[in-house]
């Protein structure tokens, strides 16, 4: 098995399945009963707006050719139009997508290391008070929703104490301090959330390699703690650290929909959560694809460090 | 079957921590209080008993008004009923679908495992989230809708398990040794590996409700879910939403309800699978 | 100062279950090392030899605790040393070979990482030194090409070297006691006595003194200079190997010996059923194994006859088909070529298309009695569905059939309401036995169903099926990695390497000389119950240049 080929299939493997995702958005945003148009307008459909709303859809066209005609445009850059206003996407999304760029890359900044950090220190003492402590309040955390944390947050800084503004308004700010201030409540919301989850499932996947049989000769070999923790323990725990991380990419995306809804972020999440509301098709698919596609490379990305990481690929018999 | 369920309550009950009791005995009353929320209300749902918004607790309103002048009291009751009833449906949705198809996959293999399993894979690829958005996007908001595209969602989560649980438990011998008497399917399933996956499965069904109560409450919480005049418990959050400008704790009490029963449920599970952690040795403490 | 390596003084250790409760699992413990020599600790699973060669290197496994005694090395007490100070001795003053090599090297770093870390981070040799010395270890230890093997990651080479390899890494310090935990219990027979030989060359020309834990006393009879008997954590027996083996003054040691894996003196023909008997089960000209495109083979052209009532052995290393053959009669595997007849008439290939009395008279006893019971039912289901799906009994004659079973395989009827894991191995073994009874079958495949037991418990079970046999006229396949077993209760052999039989026939002509090359070595690797049987046998394999399967 050669580990070239490897990440080759797997690349294949992942174009493959954001090409299935692109047709789940398509099919999933058409699966409308009886006429579309009517739907979409509700009781203020004129034969006008309804004929215009069916041209501007294509819908007299078969599904499958809308289908790939939706696909080629995307795949050349381009969103289409919103059927709310009429805006182009592309610039919509264009304004946005950094925004919401910057407050998961934030998020991930602070919560990744903070929470592999928790998971193994709750790891390395088992059942001792500090990992009681770290265990009960993750769980505490993964069990209450993200916007009641939120609305928890608002009500202390922003509401009582007013030293934060409860609302994300990033169009007049200006310099890093600002930013700081507009950020500090959205990002500390989303972080709670992400930490918790992802500081468990490092807990249980560090402890599974410390319990294992390479650790415990390690010990009778008389290896000192640290350089087992670093040296014997670490290079087997990357991979599963690694999946752990990925998969909590999926409750970064959900969190980040609902967060940027509460503060009035203006960010791609709350783009979509409009669209919906109005039920603005093309916007609503924009969205989706570009938060799956950003999903699966992530995935991908994980899958493949954690293939480099395994010594069974990188040094075959 | 009695005599295992006796016997392995029997078995927990012995280890049962303070912490474990309480979450029990909370998630008992939670459940009652769905179930009788009628009853127990002092008023009825959508009655508007005073022109105040946001009033104090005082005379017959026991949590004070809300945004409308109703008894929050007595929404919450109806709130609770709703989120719970909603959420127990999605779960017990999820878990038909899954563990049947889990199960099916682990047991018949071949063709059909790969088929199913590539699709998961697939339909895993999809934060729960976006499928949810889009359904709502093209269906509407309705509680029909949610409850099926939530339980669709979940299912496949329900799936990976099931198949995980199926595959370890068809390799063991016990199984292959009814395989090799001749006994069919169906024998196979009910006597020889459900009785084996139960315990997990019901760990996982606590988690699987869990994760509905949250995902429903948010989408609410959004006003993509439960659509007024109906109230979930994340529609009551929502709707109250201003009563912290007011000062009072209005959005908190809903809040709260949602945390009980979710925090119970995660302790509870996390008790019955820490019962055989495994200790890390000593010399690395 | 005693002037021993080690003593060993009143040692008892617990197990610590969650609520804090302490049961004790090794009590009061004494014995000691002197200056190179080899002590065995001998005793089946759960007398606590593992858990008192750990805590030489005042190591305990997570849920157990120390409760009393001394291990004392060089006047000091290991025990009583700070964690710093044990592992400041554990790797260069004491060290440690594990049972199972392949699972205890890390998969992440190559081997020369892991055999040269203890000398590098103690700073008592050079990464260079270190290097050669390992080199040099591995040349002692015939490992193939030693200046390059290290480079390797454990993945890369196989089980017998892996097992080598880690008895090199616990030698780089030159350490004052080598502690071999079953070192060779995971390996075939043929490799084991080349492993065998190895550590003891080592532990000769080094001087070093050795703890040998196993549960073979004819393996520990090859290295041991003194032998410690246990049972249930408590000392049995303890003095020099000669007289342990030969005058052994408890009935606990003599059952050992008795029981020990050892060939009989003399291989007793039982033709008298076995001529009798009638044509019961043909396999002709099978073929089978895995794969698509059927790319490995693990049956090549196997053809074997079973009369009635009697038992046809089948012999191999772990990879040799025997178990897929028990597979493909059973019904569970089909064969790509070949067929398998019944009295005459073929059976069909699938399970599906047996018809339930075929079904019935070919029935299959699993290797592992704890996973071959549904951990969730009761005995009384576990015997009573194939009374029910076989006969249609209804639920009076089944509660009466499973007490008349029960009986048969030398258990309480009142084990009926028990669940498995309220049962012994042995037990186990015997509901398991029982199970198959229940079937009413002319013939019964055994796989490996001794060999996961103590060798106290396997001798009655393998009692247990020669009565069965008597009373019964039951047929048996019994499948074995074990030739002493095998030997014992065998009318006729099938011996079989890489998908082969190579060679079959009544059990004294096979394994009475002349024979067939592979069948002399496996019979060369059974050790005996006699100090320096393993230089003799390694005399006769250099001399006829005869080589381990593995290697």
């Amino acid at each position: 098995m050669n580990i070239l080929s490897v990440i080759v299939q797997r690349l294949g493997l992942g174009i493959l399945t954001v090409l299935i995702v692109s047709i789940l958005v398509f099919v999933g945003t058409e699966i409308l009963p009886g006429d579309v148009a009517y739907a979409i307008l509700g009781q203020g459909a004129t034969p006008e707006l309804v004929a215009n709303i069916q041209e501007r859809l294509g819908l007299d066209e078969p599904a499958h050719l809308r289908y790939l005609a939706w696909l080629g445009e995307l795949l050349r850059g381009d969103l289409g139009t919103s059927l709310a206003n009429g805006a182009i996407l592309n610039d919509v999304i264009g304004e946005r997508i950094g925004n919401t760029v910057l407050l998961a890359a934030v998020t991930a900044a602070i919560a990744v290391p903070l929470s592999v950090v928790l998971g193994l220190i709750a790891s390395t003492r088992p059942d001792s008070a500090i990992d009681r402590l770290i265990s009960t309040s993750t769980l505490a955390l993964i069990s209450v929703p993200d916007f009641l944390i939120a609305v928890l947050l608002v009500s202390l800084f922003a509401v009582q104490l007013g030293w934060l503004p409860a609302i994300a308004n990033l169009n007049r700010v200006d310099g890093f301090l600002e930013y700081a201030r507009v950020l500090a409540l959205p990002v500390t919301a989303l972080s709670f959330t992400v930490m918790a989850h992802m500081a468990r499932m490092t807990r249980s996947a560090v402890l599974n390699v410390l319990t294992s049989s390479p650790i415990e000769m390690a010990i009778l070999k008389g290896v000192p703690k640290w350089r087992i923790i670093l040296v014997h323990a670490l290079p087997n725990a990357i991979a599963p650290i690694i999946n752990v991380i990925a998969l909590n990419l999926a409750y970064l995306i959900t969190g980040i929909v609902v967060i940027e809804s509460m503060f009035n972020f203006p960010g791609i999440g709350r783009l979509m959560v409009e669209g919906v509301t109005t039920r603005d098709i093309p916007l609503v698919q924009a969205a989706a694809m570009i938060f799956c596609s950003t999903y699966v490379v992530l995935n991908l990305a994980a899958d493949i460090i954690s293939l480099i990481a395994n010594p069974r690929v990188r040094h075959p018999k | 079957m009695v005599e295992r369920v006796v016997m392995s309550l029997r078995e927990a009950r012995r280890d049962l921590t303070p912490t474990a009791t309480l979450c029990l005995l909370i998630i008992c009353l939670i459940l009652l209080a769905a179930i009788l929320a009628p009853f127990l209300a002092p008023h009825r749902e959508g009655e508007i008993l005073t022109t105040g918004s946001f009033m104090s607790p005082g005379e017959g309103l026991f949590l004070g008004s809300d945004y409308l002048g109703r008894d929050l009291f007595s929404r919450l009751f109806y709130g609770l009923r709703l989120t719970v009833v909603v959420s127990l449906t999605i779960a017990l949705l999820a878990f038909l679908v899954g563990c049947s198809l889990g199960f099916l996959a682990a047991v018949l293999g071949g063709r059909f495992d790969m088929l199913i399993s590539r699709l998961v894979d697939a339909l895993i690829a999809f934060p729960a989230i976006m499928l949810a958005l889009i359904v709502i996007t093209a269906l509407g908001p309705s509680i029909p809708v949610l409850v099926v595209t939530i339980a669709f969602i979940d299912s496949t989560r329900v799936f990976r398990v099931a198949r995980a649980l199926g595959v370890d438990i068809v390799v063991q011998d016990y199984v292959e040794a009814a395989t090799v008497r001749g006994e069919r399917f169906g024998w196979l399933m009910w006597h020889e590996i459900l009785p084996n996956a139960l315990v997990p499965l019901a760990a996982e069904f606590g988690i699987r409700f869990t994760y509905a109560i949250l995902f429903i409450s948010a989408l609410s919480f959004l006003g993509l879910g439960v659509q007024p005049p109906q109230a979930d418990l994340g529609v009551l959050i929502r709707e109250n939403m201003q009563g912290l400008l007011y000062g009072t704790f209005t959005p908190l009490y809903p809040a709260l309800c949602i945390a009980a029963i979710t925090i119970s449920i995660n302790l509870l599970v996390d008790w019955y699978l820490r019962r055989n952690d495994a200790a890390s040795p000593e010399d690395l403490q | 100062m005693t002037g021993n390596v080690i003593d060993v003084k009143n040692l008892s250790v617990d197990a610590i279950a969650k609520r804090g409760e302490r049961t004790p699992i090794v009590q009061d413990i004494s014995f000691s090392v002197a200056p190179g020599r080899v002590v065995a600790l001998i005793g089946e699973s759960g007398s606590g030899k593992t858990t008192i060669s750990l805590a030489c290197l005042g190591y305990t496994r997570p849920g157990c605790a120390f409760k009393g005694g001394e291990i004392l090395l060089d006047g000091t007490d290991v025990l009583q040393l700070d964690l710093v100070g044990r592992q400041q001795v554990r790797g260069v003053d004491i060290s440690y070979v594990a049972q199972s090599a392949a699972a205890s090297f890390n998969s992440a770093l190559s081997i020369n990482r892991q055999v040269t870390e203890i000398p590098q981070i103690r700073n008592l040799m050079s990464r260079e030194d270190a290097t050669r010395k390992a080199a040099a270890l591995y040349g002692e230890l015939d490992l193939p090409s030693p200046e390059t093997i290290g480079r390797r990651y454990p993945h890369q080479v196989s089980g017998g070297q892996l097992q080598r390899l880690m008895a090199a890494m616990a030698m780089m310090c030159s350490p004052k006691l080598l502690i071999l935990d079953e070192p060779t219990t995971a390996l075939d027979v043929t490799t084991q006595i080349e492993v065998l030989q190895a550590f003891k060359n080592l532990v000769r020309e080094n001087q070093t003194s050795a703890i040998y834990v196993s549960h073979d006393l004819a393996v520990v009879a090859q290295i041991a200079d003194e032998i410690l008997v246990l049972k249930d954590g408590r000392m049995v027996e303890y003095g020099p190997t000669e007289t342990i083996i030969t005058v052994p003054r408890e009935d606990y040691t003599r059952q050992l010996i008795a029981a020990a894996h050892v060939m009989p003196e003399e291989v007793k023909q039982r033709t008298s059923r076995g001529e009798k008997g009638s044509h019961l089960l043909s396999v002709n000209g099978v073929s089978a194994g895995y794969g698509r495109q059927r790319e490995v083979a693990a049956l090549l052209d196997v053809s074997l006859d079973v009369r009635a009532a009697e038992t046809v052995g089948v012999m191999g290393e772990s990879g040799s088909g025997k178990s897929t053959l028990g597979r493909v009669i059973s019904g569970l595997m089909t064969p790509w070529q070949g067929e398998v007849l019944l009295r005459g008439r073929p059976l069909a290939a699938s399970l599906k298309q047996r018809t339930r009395d075929e079904l019935r008279e070919v029935q299959i006893v699993f290797q592992m009695a704890d996973v071959a019971l549904n951990p969730r039912h009761v005995v009384e289901k576990i015997l009573g569905r194939p009374l029910a799906f076989y006969f249609g009994a209804d639920r009076r004659a089944i509660e009466k059939r499973v007490g008349e079973l029960l009986e048969l395989v030398g258990l309480d009827p009142a084990f009926a309401r028990r669940f498995p894991r309220e049962l012994s191995g042995g037990q186990k073994q015997r509901v398991n036995l029982a199970r198959a009874l229940a079937a009413d079958p002319q013939l019964i495949i055994c796989d490996e169903i001794t060999s996961a037991l103590d060798t106290v418990v396997a001798e009655a079970i393998l009692d247990l099926l020669v009565s069965l046999q008597d009373r019964l006229n039951v047929a048996y396949i019994f499948i074995s990695h074990d030739i002493s077993t095998i030997a014992r209760i065998a009318d006729r052999v099938a011996v079989m390497r890489d998908g082969e039989i190579v060679e079959a026939g009544p059990t004294a002509e096979v394994l009475q000389p002349p024979h067939h090359d592979y069948t002399d070595l496996l019979l060369r690797s059974v050790p005996d119950l006699k100090v320096g049987w393993l230089e003799t046998v390694m005399e006769h394999r250099r001399q006829t240049g005869q080589q381990a399967a593995g290697n």
